[in-house]
């Protein structure tokens, strides 16, 4: 995919995160996931970027949510 | 600002010179051009001026140099301005050259990213160098030049356009004086006087971030490495930018809180703290000294046109830029550039006064180009909201393991921009598969002796491929390059290609397969001359 593209994809994703709101962010990421995996189509693919994602979650700081 | 104790000029490593004011003559002579502000920009456009042979008077309102380092990254493509204008030696000498940047997220290094460099350039992508040296170096040439007169502690105070020149209004120690020049250049910063004199406002968005720059003096062992700090324990939900500098001084950019006011985080034991927090982070336990600091927002701001009648805006007068892009200083550079050879065509009566009407098209693109950048790298250094911070942090955390997703992690790079709807520019010849297109900057290549960007001549330059056209003109260097060959292979050119190359660097047109007819054409309609009648 192209830089231009991937760019895309992320302003699209954190406007949409913003207009679901912050208590329904995690459900709506969720259910995204999903449906982009169905999409994707491979059983494999799929569980081995849901391990992927699973790697490098460093820890919230005291100050998320800060300025 | 400095600590208490210091004068606003009292720097730790470097002296400010003292200018006196001007010895005037008794009557004003007319001005070819007069600049006002004897900054970077200025300065660039008075030496790019006198490299085309045209006089001008350049008038500061102070009596030194700017205060502070301030814009400390000078992008390959100003390199490329200062070589062309003969003064990038110094530059060289002293400045640090670097590609990469390193970025960590919450303390671990989660990026390296290294900007596009190789053997074909002759310039690194950026070069750290305090602006007061940067001021220097352009000072040491225009204080050698005949051609300009610098008048210091002279402050406009009034412009009166008339029909083919304009009166300035000068003050000076010794009084008040006119001061009539054909045309004016207004390099007078982001309070412009001219710009409040016109009647003129700039316009666009105050964004919500304010950051603290400060310099510090310390031994710190690490390279010539930008490093941007997400959310580090300094500054929790903060970034924080570190940059080395020339003479030990170190750069510590990072922004406020919403709550933090800006008074309170400029007080000096407050810089205090929060620079020893951020060398907690970086492990740095020596010794340090506060040098300089100051504070700015990001706003992208600027005027409807960069000309208004005689006089043109150049640098902050005409646009306020977010810092992240560094174009601030590069974009001013390119301007005072830009204005200068046009200046001298017209003053020189190589090119028709239309020529003049291509500068804002191009500067003004050039900055809303900024503008787009920038706006997307001020929402990755500084989240607005929930959705924006989430995607940002998942951005940092998936480039752990994908490089793709570290690309969005990147800051924009800096490339000039490309002048492809420009009047001063000819339509792109659609038969080449690469090379600069029409409108963009050139390509520099390694040859076995030097640079391609060496055998551009002081106008236009013909880059003429095999046993293309070499036609004699007033004002254009025709330069022979081999059909087959590096030049030839970056530049999908073949036998009997040709690009025209303007004065500021950027390609004018390009012919797969040229002829006299067409390059004489071209340069009639990029310098706005009228055709001679058949």
């Amino acid at each position: 995919m192209r830089h231009d593209e991937l760019e895309k994809i992320y302003d699209a994703l954190a406007e949409a995160v913003d207009a679901v709101g912050p208590d329904q962010s995690e459900l709506y990421l969720a259910k995204l996931a999903l449906a982009l995996a169905e999409r994707l189509g491979d059983l494999s693919d799929s569980l081995g970027v849901i391990e992927e994602c699973k790697t490098g979650l460093i820890a919230q700081g005291p100050g998320q949510g800060g300025a | 600002m400095r600590p208490a104790g210091r004068d606003t000029l009292d720097s730790l490593y470097f002296d400010y010179p003292h200018f006196d004011a001007p010895k005037r003559p008794a009557t004003e002579a007319m001005s070819p051009v007069a600049i006002v502000g004897a900054g970077p920009v200025g300065m660039i456009a008075a030496l790019t001026l006198a490299k085309h042979g045209v006089c001008c008077v350049l008038l500061d309102n102070k009596a030194t140099f700017n205060d502070g380092s301030r814009a400390i990254c000078v992008s390959r493509s100003s390199f490329h301005i200062l070589d062309s204008l003969g003064v990038v030696k110094p530059f060289l000498e002293k400045s640090l050259g670097w590609t990469t940047g390193r970025s960590f997220y919450r303390g671990q290094q989660i990026l390296e990213f290294a900007m596009p460099d190789g053997a074909n350039e002759k310039f690194r992508p950026m070069y750290n160098l305090q602006q007061q040296y940067i001021e220097q170096f352009l000072w040491d040439s225009v204080a050698a030049s005949d051609l300009i007169e610098t008048r210091w502690q002279s402050e406009v105070v009034g412009l009166a356009e008339e029909d083919d020149f304009v009166r300035l209004q000068v003050t000076d120690p010794s009084g008040t004086y006119d001061l009539p020049a054909r045309w004016v250049v207004a390099a007078d910063g982001a309070r412009s006087a001219i710009r409040r004199i016109c009647g003129l406002r700039l316009k666009g968005e105050n964004y919500e971030g304010r950051y603290v720059i400060a310099d510090i003096r310390m031994r710190h062992d690490y390279p010539t490495i930008r490093r941007a700090l997400f959310d580090p324990a300094s500054r929790p939900g903060g970034t924080v930018l570190i940059h080395r500098q020339p003479d030990d001084i170190w750069r510590i950019d990072y922004q406020l809180a919403d709550d933090e006011s800006a008074d309170e985080a400029t007080r000096e034991e407050n810089v205090r703290a929060a620079v020893a927090r951020v060398l907690r982070d970086i492990d740095h336990d020596g010794e340090w000294e506060l040098e300089w600091w100051s504070v700015y927002s990001a706003n992208t701001l600027l005027l409807d046109d960069y000309r208004k009648g005689r006089v043109f805006f150049a640098g902050d007068s005409g646009h306020i830029v977010p810092i992240f892009g560094v174009r601030g200083l590069n974009n001013g550079i390119a301007d005072g550039h830009n204005i200068g050879w046009k200046l001298a065509a017209v003053l020189n009566r190589e090119a028709g006064p239309a020529l003049l009407g291509s500068y804002t098209p191009e500067r003004r693109g050039a900055t809303l180009d900024v503008f787009a950048n920038a706006t997307k790298s001020t929402r990755f250094m500084t989240p607005p909201s929930h959705g924006w911070r989430i995607m940002r942090d998942a951005a940092l955390s998936l480039a752990l393991t994908r490089e793709s997703a570290g690309w969005l992690a990147n800051p924009r790079q800096m490339t000039p921009y490309t002048y492809a709807e420009s009047p001063a520019t000819a339509p792109d010849d659609p038969a080449f598969a690469k090379g600069p297109i029409a409108g963009a900057m050139f390509q520099d290549v390694a040859l076995d002796d030097g640079f391609l960007g060496d055998l551009l001549g002081r106008d236009f330059t013909l880059l003429v491929f095999g046993d293309g056209p070499a036609p004699e003109q007033a004002g254009l260097t025709v330069t022979r390059l081999p059909a087959k060959g590096a030049v030839a292979e970056i530049y999908g050119a073949e036998d009997g290609s040709a690009y025209l190359v303007r004065p500021d660097l950027h390609v004018a047109a390009r012919w797969r397969r040229a002829s006299e007819d067409g390059v004489r054409r071209a340069l009639n309609a990029v310098l706005a001359r009228q055709e001679e009648v058949a």
